[in-house]
């Protein structure tokens, strides 16, 4: 379907004073807690495997201490793994001397950070201007192609503030400018909105959707929110404890949680924006009732269902064949809160 | 008994030994060296005699408006630049004119012997955990050290004059530039240094278009320190044989005078509140990004 861009292999991130040491034990199996206990090393990762697809939005979801940020630090080495391969494009990361490392951060792969850190000393346009700069590229064309993605996260007319002057929201416009002017295939964001309120980072994440629907960038996610995940993934890997627990599509995630521990975290999520009709419709080929799209939201469909009083849709594929049908109780029945009130405070 | 009553020192004969040994062999080392060591600071002898010659030979009008001149292009104020004119005028009609002319010259040269080594030095510290651990102790004798006792090595060098005491003044007065560099560039955030290197970033970027200028409020705040303490070295340095308002106040101390100590005493604050005020407002001024932090 699409190519990997990115290839993380059996990586592994122990943190403390000699690693090496502490990998005999891990690959033994000892778990991360008596790691810790036992020989005082943290467990950040332990045999990572992703394939991350070319021009999609990867989201990689854990919350805090899960090893996420770690997990990214990894993609443009600004932590060194313990052992594993990243492999981006063909090329070894981890074998990359600093030259070819500079050159690969300054030309292939951008980040926008959680706490946006910004230069201070530096306006808007210079901000966003950084990685030209860094390329010494002239400061006329550094300027004009800053302006260009200035104006694009809708911050034309600040160009010559200092960003402590500005709101949350629009410092972390500034972050995704100053990402988006090196033209780099990869964006690594690291909780970019994870530090905005609750509207501004609905906002943010329209700008960024609208963004990728253009730009077809491999975008590489990092957040705790799980509705964030599924709102903005086309892949979510979910992380606990330094470990991939489950990989799949937002769809994936909602209709078939690998375990417990998953199923708990979706089982406040308003499963009717989520799920698409085709993952839950009959399949039938013979038209029945209203048509409905197969890839629109299980919301939406319940509303032109409601609107047309029908108890039953047919679903249709893009070029408008029949390729199954949906009725209201299925759609009901796939919407309400799963029953998991024995798990309740097991994570908590 | 006797042990615990008297400390078991070294007797007297050994010691004498050990002072003259060490008296002799550092008065051997600055014959051999002395001259050598005295060609090398020739230049700043040279520059130093130009600069005090320059500044009392000037007409004192031409002096008065170059010093307000800098201190508009320092300060953008016009309250400060009046500040400063009234201040010279009083010292030069109270007779300290060419005193202060000297202490001026010395000065000036003093902080920027400082600052072209201290910066550095400071830098230096910031990039690594051995140079800190090496540099530290040294900056704690040269603050706490009584600077009569480095000034017996410094005389039996160089002997008594301007770059003894040059030198002299410099000990005292780089250590704060040095500490607060190295301060201000270990407190750049973290987050902010893993964004240029994420940008690709190479150390040199990283230092002067990061670290160096996010570190200035308080490199500013050494260098500031830096001229304060060496005005209050003048004094001590004019007992080796550097002219300015230091001599006056040594003499009044010896012989009583109570109003030639209080007014070239007074002239010294002055000069130090007027440098302290330029140099912080030019610092300042090289801040604008941390004005104004309202949001729109």
């Amino acid at each position: 379907m699409t190519n990997t861009k990115i290839k993380i292999k059996n990586l592994y991130k122990i943190f403390g004073s000699n690693p090496k040491n502490a990998m005999e034990y891990v690959r033994n199996g000892l778990s991360k807690q008596d790691l810790l206990e036992k020989h005082s090393h943290v467990l950040g990762l332990r045999d990572i495997n992703i394939d991350i697809s070319e021009k999609c939005i990867s989201v990689i979801m854990g919350l805090s201490g899960s090893g996420k940020s770690t997990l990214i630090r990894h993609i443009n080495r600004l932590i060194e793994p313990t052992e594993g391969e990243v492999v981006i494009d063909g090329d070894d990361v981890l074998a990359m001397s600093a030259e070819e490392l500079r050159d690969f951060r300054r030309n292939k792969a951008s980040m926008v950070f959680q706490k946006f850190a910004l230069f201070p000393h530096r306006s808007v346009i210079q901000n966003a201007a950084y990685g030209l700069t860094i390329q010494k590229i002239p400061e006329k064309e550094a300027e004009e192609r800053s302006q260009h993605w200035i104006d694009r996260v809708g911050l034309s007319g600040f160009e010559n503030h200092y960003p402590a002057q500005l709101s949350g929201g629009m410092q972390q416009r500034v972050g995704l400018a100053r990402a988006l002017t090196t033209d780099a295939e990869i964006l690594l964001m690291d909780e970019a909105f994870s530090a905005l309120d609750p509207l501004i980072r609905t906002d943010m994440q329209e700008i960024l959707l609208d963004l990728q629907s253009e730009l077809n960038k491999t975008i590489v996610f990092i957040t705790h929110d799980l509705d964030e995940a599924l709102r903005i993934g086309d892949d979510i890997t979910i992380l606990r404890d330094g470990e991939i627990i489950q990989q799949g599509s937002p769809q994936d995630i909602v209709m078939r949680p690998s375990n417990d521990y998953i199923a708990d975290f979706i089982k406040d999520v308003n499963r009717s924006r989520v799920l698409l009709v085709r993952s839950i419709m009959v399949p039938a080929d013979s038209e029945n009732g209203p048509k409905i799209g197969m890839n629109i939201p299980l919301e939406e469909a319940l509303s032109q269902l409601s609107s047309k009083q029908a108890m039953e849709g047919s679903v249709v594929d893009s070029e408008g064949k029949v390729v199954g049908k949906l009725d209201l109780s299925t759609a009901i029945e796939a919407i309400r809160r799963p029953e998991r009130s024995s798990n309740d405070l097991q994570y908590r | 008994m006797d042990f615990f009553d008297t400390f078991p020192a070294m007797d007297r004969q050994g010691l004498r030994d050990l002072k003259k040994g060490i008296d002799s062999s550092f008065r051997e080392f600055s014959r051999s060296y002395g001259e050598g060591i005295e060609d090398f600071f020739e230049p700043l002898l040279h520059f130093l005699v130009w600069l005090e010659k320059l500044l009392i030979n000037a007409p004192w009008p031409v002096v008065i408006v170059g010093i307000a001149i800098l201190a508009w292009l320092g300060s953008r104020s016009w309250k400060l630049v009046a500040g400063t004119v009234i201040a010279f005028l009083v010292i030069g009609y109270f007779g300290m004119w060419k005193d202060t002319m000297a202490t001026l010259a010395i000065i000036s040269v003093a902080t920027l012997l400082c600052i072209s080594f201290g910066i550095p030095l400071g830098i230096w510290m910031a990039r690594s955990e051995r140079v800190q651990l090496a540099i530290t102790p040294v900056l704690d004798v040269m603050q706490t050290i009584p600077s009569f006792v480095y000034l017996i090595p410094v005389v039996m060098l160089l002997g008594i004059g301007k770059v003894p005491g040059l030198i002299a003044v410099c000990i005292y007065a780089i250590p704060p530039l040095v500490r607060l560099t190295n301060l201000g560039i270990r407190l750049v955030d973290k987050e902010v240094l893993e964004a240029a290197d994420a940008f690709g970033a190479d150390n040199r970027q990283k230092l002067f278009g990061v670290q160096i200028p996010l570190a200035l409020p308080n490199i500013f705040a050494g260098v500031n320190q830096t001229i304060m303490m060496s005005l209050a070295m003048v004094v001590i340095a004019s007992m080796i044989g550097v002219k300015g308002l230091g001599l006056p106040v040594l003499r009044a101390v010896s012989n009583q005078y109570l109003a030639l100590g209080l007014l070239n005493g007074l002239a010294i604050v002055v000069l130090a509140i007027i440098f302290d005020r330029v140099s912080q407002a030019y610092g300042r001024r090289l801040q604008a990004h941390r004005e104004g932090t309202g949001h729109d």
